[in-house]
C-alpha cells in the first residue's frame, strides 16, 4: 500500500493503525473528546522557541505539528547585502551551540571558488576547532537529555565541562560563543602558548564525562524505557527526509561527511571511527551521540600531536573578490549536515546563499515521527532528534 | 580512513545519467559537482527516475533561485538621492535556464555517496512547477520554505502555508525586487558617512 506500510516495523504499524483508529474516533465523537495540546514557544524541552501544536486522544497524538518561525532572520537575504568575510559573522548564529562549525562550510565553499586552499595547519587547526565545537554542543545535549526525563544531575556534569571547551574555545579564538575566527584562505591567528597541553587535559576529563554519562544515563533503567523503541524511524524513512547526522547514522546508516567526502580539512589523515546503531529509535539517536563526543575527544588528541608547521594563512587578496560560479561545500556539524550552495557574480558579496541546516531537515520529520505516540514520549523524541532553533529558522 | 571513499568516484558519470532521463534533460553541467537541468512538465518524473533507477535516496534539500539582479544593488545607496538605473538582466548560472525563477534541488546516493543538482525552469507565468513531496517526503518542508519565500507554487502539494512570516504578510523576501528596507531606511554605515562626527569642522581638535 502506501509508503508508510512498506517501511514500517510491527511496533510501528500498530501504533500508525492506532493512531488512525483514534481519528475515527475523534470524528465520530464517540468514547472521547479530542483536544489539542500546545507546547511551547516557551517550554524547557524546546531549546528554544519552537511550538508544537498536538492533537491527542486521550494519552495518544493523532496528529503534530512543530510550528517554527520564532527566530527566522532571514540571513540567506542578508547575505545578499554582506561581503564575503562578513557573512561569517551572520553564520556564526545559526546553530549557537557549535558557531565554529558553521563558519567552515561557508568558507570552504569561498575558497572553492577562489581556487585557493588553506595552509595545512590552517587545515588541521581548524579541524581542532571544529571537533572542540561539536564536543561542546554534544555535551551539552548529553546533560539536556536526563533533565527531559526528570534526572537533574547531568545537566550540572555537562554544564561544567562544557565550560572547560569554551574556555578553550576562548583561549584560541578569542570569543565563547561566537569565534568568527576562520578565514578565506586560512585562520585569523595561530594558537596561543600552552594550549596544546591544557586541550590534551580537558580531553581527557572531556572523556570521563562521557564515561560519567553512560554510566548514569545511558545505564539507567528508567532512561531505557524512555527511550528504547521509542520514536523508531527507518532507514527509507531517515533518507527520504534528509536527517543527518547522528540521526541518520542512529538509523543504521553508515554515512558521515568527514569520512566519505573528501574536504581540505584533516580528518583523513587521522584514524577514528564511525558510529552507526541499527535501531533507530532515540536511544539509538542518544547513544550514537555519545560514543561520537568520545570520538571527537580522541580525533582532536591524534590531531593536537600531528599540527604541521608552517603558515596559517594562504596568499589572498586583501579585498576578496570571488569569481563567478557556484559551489557547494558542507561538512559534517554537531546537529548533521551543514551546507552552503554559493553562487557568486564576481562581485564583493555573494548573489545567492542557499543554508542547507541540519535542523530543517531532522525536525520535518516530527510529524511523521510524532504520529501515534503517547504524550510523554514527544518530550524524549524531539529531545533525541536534538534540534536548535537557530538552525531550524536561520 | 578516508583513502577509501578518496578512490571512489564522486560523480557518476553524464552520460549514465543522461541515459537514464532521456530526453528529459535538457542541458548538464559538470565541474566538482554534477548539474543536470530536466524539462519543466517532466520535473517529477525525472526525480522519480533519479530516485528509483539510478539510486538516489537521500533527498538534501530543495530550493530556487531568482536570477534577476537586484534593482537595490547592495543596498548601499543613499536614501535621500533618486536610486540609480542599474542592469538587471537576467541571466543564469551552470546547466543554462530560460526563466527568472529556477527551483533546484540535491540529492544523494547512499551507497556510492554520488551526489546531484537537478534544476527546473519554473515558468515566468504560473510560477508553478510540480510538487516532489510524493517521491521525497522530505521535500515537504522545503517546498513550504520556498512558496513562502520566492511565491512559487508546488502543484499538488498538500499544505501549502507559511512556516516563518504571518499568513498575510505581503511580497516574498527572497526575490531579488523585495527591498531589504534595514538597507532602504538607513544608508550602510561602511560606505558613506552621512552624520558628521562631533568635533567635525574645526580641523585642530579632531583628535585627541
Amino acid at each position: 500500500m502506501s509508503l508508510t506500510d512498506r517501511v514500517l516495523g510491527d511496533r510501528q504499524r500498530l501504533a500508525y493503525i492506532a493512531s488512525q483508529a483514534a481519528d475515527a474516533r475523534l470524528n465520530v465523537e464517540l468514547e472521547t473528546e479530542g483536544m489539542t495540546l500546545n507546547i511551547g514557544p516557551q517550554h524547557p524541552a524546546t531549546h528554544g522557541t519552537l511550538r508544537i501544536i498536538a492533537r491527542l486522544d486521550g494519552e495518544q497524538v493523532v496528529w503534530a505539528e512543530p510550528s517554527c518561525g520564532y527566530m527566522h532572520r532571514g540571513y540567506e537575504k542578508l547575505a545578499e547585502v554582506r561581503t564575503y568575510p562578513q557573512v561569517t559573522t551572520l553564520v556564526n548564529r545559526i546553530d549557537w551551540l557549535g558557531s565554529f562549525a558553521n563558519e567552515v562550510p561557508f568558507i570552504l565553499a569561498a575558497e572553492k571558488l577562489m581556487d585557493v586552499e588553506a595552509p595545512p595547519r590552517a587545515q588541521h587547526i581548524r579541524t581542532i576547532l571544529f571537533e572542540l565545537s561539536r564536543i561542546a554542543n554534544v555535551s551539552l545535549f548529553l546533560g539536556d537529555l536526563g533533565v527531559q526525563m526528570g534526572a537533574i544531575t547531568p545537566v550540572f556534569f555537562a554544564f561544567r565541562d562544557r565550560e572547560y571547551v569554551l574556555n578553550l574555545i576562548e583561549g584560541a579564538t578569542g570569543g565563547r560563543f561566537h569565534p568568527n575566527f576562520d578565514r578565506i584562505g586560512g585562520l585569523k591567528d595561530d594558537l596561543p602558548k600552552g594550549w596544546i597541553a591544557e586541550t590534551k587535559a580537558v580531553m581527557k576529563k572531556l572523556r570521563t564525562f562521557c564515561d560519567q554519562i553512560e554510566d548514569l544515563l545511558f545505564g539507567n533503567e528508567i532512561f531505557q524505557s524512555r527511550t528504547r523503541g521509542i520514536g523508531v524511524i527507518p532507514r527509507d524513512i531517515a533518507m527520504q527526509f534528509g536527517l543527518s547526522g547522528a540521526n541518520l547514522r542512529a538509523s543504521g546508516v553508515d554515512w558521515d561527511l568527514r569520512r566519505d567526502h573528501p574536504l581540505p580539512m584533516a580528518w583523513n589523515k587521522i584514524d577514528w571511527k564511525v558510529w552507526t546503531h541499527p535501531d533507530g529509535d532515540s536511544f539509538a539517536r542518544c547513544w550514537v551521540r555519545l560514543q561520537e563526543t568520545r570520538e571527537a575527544t580522541k580525533i582532536v588528541d591524534q590531531l593536537l600531536d600531528t599540527i604541521p608547521s608552517g603558515p596559517i594563512m594562504a596568499k589572498v587578496p586583501k579585498i576578496i573578490k570571488v569569481p563567478e560560479g557556484e559551489a557547494w561545500v558542507s561538512t559534517e556539524n554537531p546537529l548533521g549536515e551543514m551546507g552552503y550552495y554559493v553562487v557568486s557574480r564576481g562581485e564583493l558579496g555573494p548573489f545567492r546563499v542557499k543554508i542547507r541546516s541540519a535542523s530543517f531537515n531532522n525536525i520535518s520529520v516530527a510529524p511523521w515521527a510524532l504520529r501515534g505516540v503517547y504524550v510523554p514520549d514527544i518530550i524524549t523524541i524531539l529531545a533525541s532528534l536534538y534540534f536548535i532553533l537557530g538552525d531550524i529558522d536561520r | 580512513m578516508s583513502t577509501t571513499s578518496e578512490a571512489q568516484p564522486r560523480i557518476t558519470s553524464v552520460a549514465e545519467v543522461k541515459a537514464a532521463l532521456g530526453d528529459r534533460l535538457v542541458d548538464s553541467f559538470h565541474k566538482d559537482d554534477l548539474w543536470l537541468r530536466v524539462r519543466t512538465d517532466e520535473w517529477k518524473s525525472s526525480m522519480r527516475t533519479l530516485r528509483d533507477t539510478l539510486g538516489f535516496h537521500y533527498f538534501c534539500f530543495l530550493s530556487a533561485i531568482d536570477w534577476m539582479p537586484s534593482p537595490f544593488g547592495r543596498g548601499e545607496d543613499d536614501p535621500t538621492e533618486p536610486a540609480p538605473e542599474r542592469d538587471t538582466t537576467i541571466r543564469q548560472g551552470y546547466a543554462g535556464g530560460e526563466t527568472r525563477m529556477q527551483v533546484f534541488a540535491r540529492v544523494t546516493n547512499p551507497v556510492t555517496h554520488v551526489s546531484v543538482f537537478v534544476k527546473v525552469d519554473v515558468p515566468d507565468e504560473s510560477l508553478t512547477v510540480e510538487s516532489i513531496h510524493d517521491v521525497y517526503a522530505g521535500a515537504n518542508w522545503h517546498e513550504r520554505e520556498t512558496h513562502e519565500m520566492f511565491g512559487i507554487s508546488f502543484d499538488g502539494h498538500p499544505d501549502l502555508r507559511n512556516m516563518y512570516l504571518p499568513m498575510d504578510f505581503e511580497g516574498f523576501p527572497l526575490r531579488k525586487d523585495f527591498p531589504l528596507l534595514a538597507r532602504m531606511v538607513k544608508p550602510w554605515p561602511g560606505i558613506v558617512d552621512v552624520e558628521p562626527l562631533p568635533g567635525d569642522g574645526d580641523d585642530e581638535g579632531g583628535e585627541e
